[in-house]
């Protein structure tokens, strides 16, 4: 469905030249639903923008739905749908008039965008909403028109720019369920950018993670949370068992650290922290749930009392501060 | 999904055209009542600006011996630069919102947006000058329909490409607004009163009949008095749909180079 090879795009900022996206090679099949995840600035905007033809790139090339966006431009929009950040609805029209004319935009006919409206005001809740004037909708009505917009003429490919950025947790809600149903029932590619971190996780089968306008991960939130940040498991013992707790996970976790291959297993990096009941012992380990019930008795039987267990799944966000030194919730606004 | 098989189709540039047009005219369509106001304003022209020039020519013979029917071809032609002039404001309201990207993003031809939009600031036009010329007949204006016709032809291609120029304007101010309308008026009045369309400058300085000279609104408004006047075999018709041509040609150009750099 996408298919790029070092997408560049500069921009003139007064005297300076900002490099926005600095070679993007990216290829996405079909039915896929990626999340460009990146901070502000990060570039994922403007890559999108490039891969919906509305930015022409400074270098490189991207085929998109099968067309090239430096020289078919019009091809590629006549077969994407694009839900921008703003609400795409003109403030002084109605409803019903604007899906139908977006329908006629793409060369549907009367008929075909009649339809087509008729269907995506049921499917979107805003069946009793048609005769109302876009600017007097709800935030998530807005939204909910922004998407239908986006769907009128049946793209095979939607491209979704912050689409949440926003919306109460409800209301992100209910959005995401209308686009994970659609994409269930019409096998639509989905490629959307985000900044917040639990969309990506939750809803996107691929991340692309965005930094400095570089890929600088791409594959399924499990993987690059397992990959780049890996499980957790925290264990507080008593001041005086620390020693011995450190003994016992050194010798506990050697088996399920795998190190390269006839290497002895790496020895299990430790941090220590004081907390109110004692000290807090957290090591890395994959499968971290299965690990900690074993710990736990090894520890039992080396007559120490532990006092509170825990283990803990990476968010992307470790996976981001892993990649970058830096976590993406600061540069949250 | 039903319509999933239709696929995307071409369309041609005039389907472009009248889509756009029909949107931005949906909005007189819902709302009727916001088209009074304009209706009236030629009228109030007419009446009280009417009245001072056949009081400033008398017996004189000035204005060609009627004032009407020098003035009202003037008139005409003014509401046509208000309107199209103001094409670009109605587009900051929807760069703002995302109205505008969202169209941006359609396969819509780019010279369609521009031109979809001048020509619904054209369309109250021709109702606008039939109830002008209307009311001015029983004071003695003599019509000449089908001239009259061919004024607004010419008027119309003007009017495209005063609305595209407005149209880049609006993109060219996108971030601050108040540009735009600073532009506007600080164009709109120099190029009104130097075309002769309101008081003759036969009787100003050299320099002001110098510049009318090189404002192409001179020749639109000479060759409106020529049409209305029912005459068509004047070579001022002729420099006016020149002038016309011209400036839509030049409108659609720059218009359609600030479109494409407007996502940048």
């Amino acid at each position: 469905m996408i298919h790029t090879e070092s997408l560049t795009r500069h921009f003139r900022v007064g005297q300076e030249t900002v490099e926005a996206v600095r070679g993007i090679d990216l290829d996405v099949g079909e039915g896929e639903l990626v999340a460009f995840l990146g901070p502000n600035g990060a570039g994922k905007s403007t890559t999108l923008r490039m891969l919906t033809s509305l930015l022409p790139p400074t270098s490189g090339r991207a085929e998109v739905a099968g067309a090239d966006v430096t020289t078919h431009p019009a091809e590629v929009r006549r077969r994407i749908g694009y839900i921008g950040q703003k609400a795409g609805a003109g403030y002084n029209y109605r409803v019903r008039d604007e899906l139908l004319l977006q329908g006629r935009f793409y060369g549907m006919t009367r008929a075909e965008s009649a339809a087509s409206t008729e269907r995506l005001l049921h499917t979107l809740d805003l069946a009793k909403l048609g005769m109302r004037k876009a600017g007097s909708l709800s935030g998530g009505q807005k939204r909910r028109l922004d998407i239908a917009l986006g769907l009128v003429h049946s793209p095979r490919l939607l491209f979704l720019d912050e689409p949440s950025t926003g919306m109460d947790p409800q209301n992100r809600a209910n959005l995401w369920e209308h686009i994970l149903r659609i994409r269930a029932e019409h096998g639509t590619t989905i490629v959307l950018t985000t900044h917040y971190l639990d969309e990506a996780d939750a809803m996107a089968e691929r991340v692309v993670v965005i930094d400095h306008g570089r890929i600088i991960a791409d594959d399924t939130a499990e993987r690059l949370k397992s990959e780049q940040a890996g499980d957790r498991l925290t264990v507080t013992v008593a001041p005086e068992d620390r020693p011995a707790a450190r003994t016992v996970l050194t010798r506990a976790l050697a088996p399920v650290l795998t190190g390269a291959p006839g290497a002895p297993a790496p020895e299990p990096q430790i941090e220590e922290r004081v907390v109110p009941d004692g000290c807090a012992l957290t090591v890395g380990v994959p499968a971290a749930a299965h690990a900690l019930p074993v710990l736990l008795a090894h520890l039992r039987d080396a007559g120490i009392d532990v006092t509170a267990a825990e283990s803990r799944r990476p968010t992307l966000d470790d996976v981001f501060l892993h990649l970058t030194g830096r976590s993406l919730r600061e540069g949250e606004s | 999904m039903t319509v999933a098989t239709a696929g995307p189709r071409s369309t041609g540039v005039l389907t472009d055209i009248g889509n756009v047009w029909w949107r931005e005219t949906l909005t007189i369509v819902r709302d009727p009542f916001s088209l009074i106001f304009s209706l009236l304003q030629p009228l109030v022209f007419l009446g009280l600006f009417g009245p001072l020039l056949s009081g400033i020519a008398g017996d004189t013979g000035a204005f060609g011996g009627s004032s009407l029917q020098w003035f009202l071809p003037g008139v005409v032609v003014m509401i046509t630069m208000f309107g199209t002039s103001m094409t670009g404001s109605n587009l900051q309201f929807e760069i703002m919102t995302g109205a505008f990207e969202r169209m941006l993003a359609t396969p819509l031809s780019r010279a369609s947006l521009m031109v979809g939009r001048a020509l619904k600031e054209l369309t109250p036009l021709v109702v606008q000058a039939a109830i002008v010329v209307l009311v001015a007949v029983p004071f003695g204006f003599v019509l000449y329909p089908l001239h009259v016709l061919g004024g607004l032809v010419i008027l119309g291609i003007f009017g495209v490409g005063v609305g595209a120029l407005s149209y880049a304007l609006a993109i060219a101010a996108r971030r601050t607004e108040w540009i735009f309308w600073a532009v506007q008026q600080s164009l709109l009045f120099p190029l009104l009163i130097l075309s002769g369309m309101m008081l003759p400058l036969e009787t100003g300085p050299e320099w002001m009949q110098v510049a009318s000279r090189l404002n192409p609104l001179t020749y639109i408004v000479e060759a409106e008095r020529t049409l209305f006047a029912g005459t068509v075999t004047d070579v001022s018709v002729l420099w006016g749909l020149l002038a016309a041509i011209a400036t839509a040609a030049v409108g659609l150009v720059v218009g359609v180079r600030s479109v494409r750099g407007a996502t940048a």
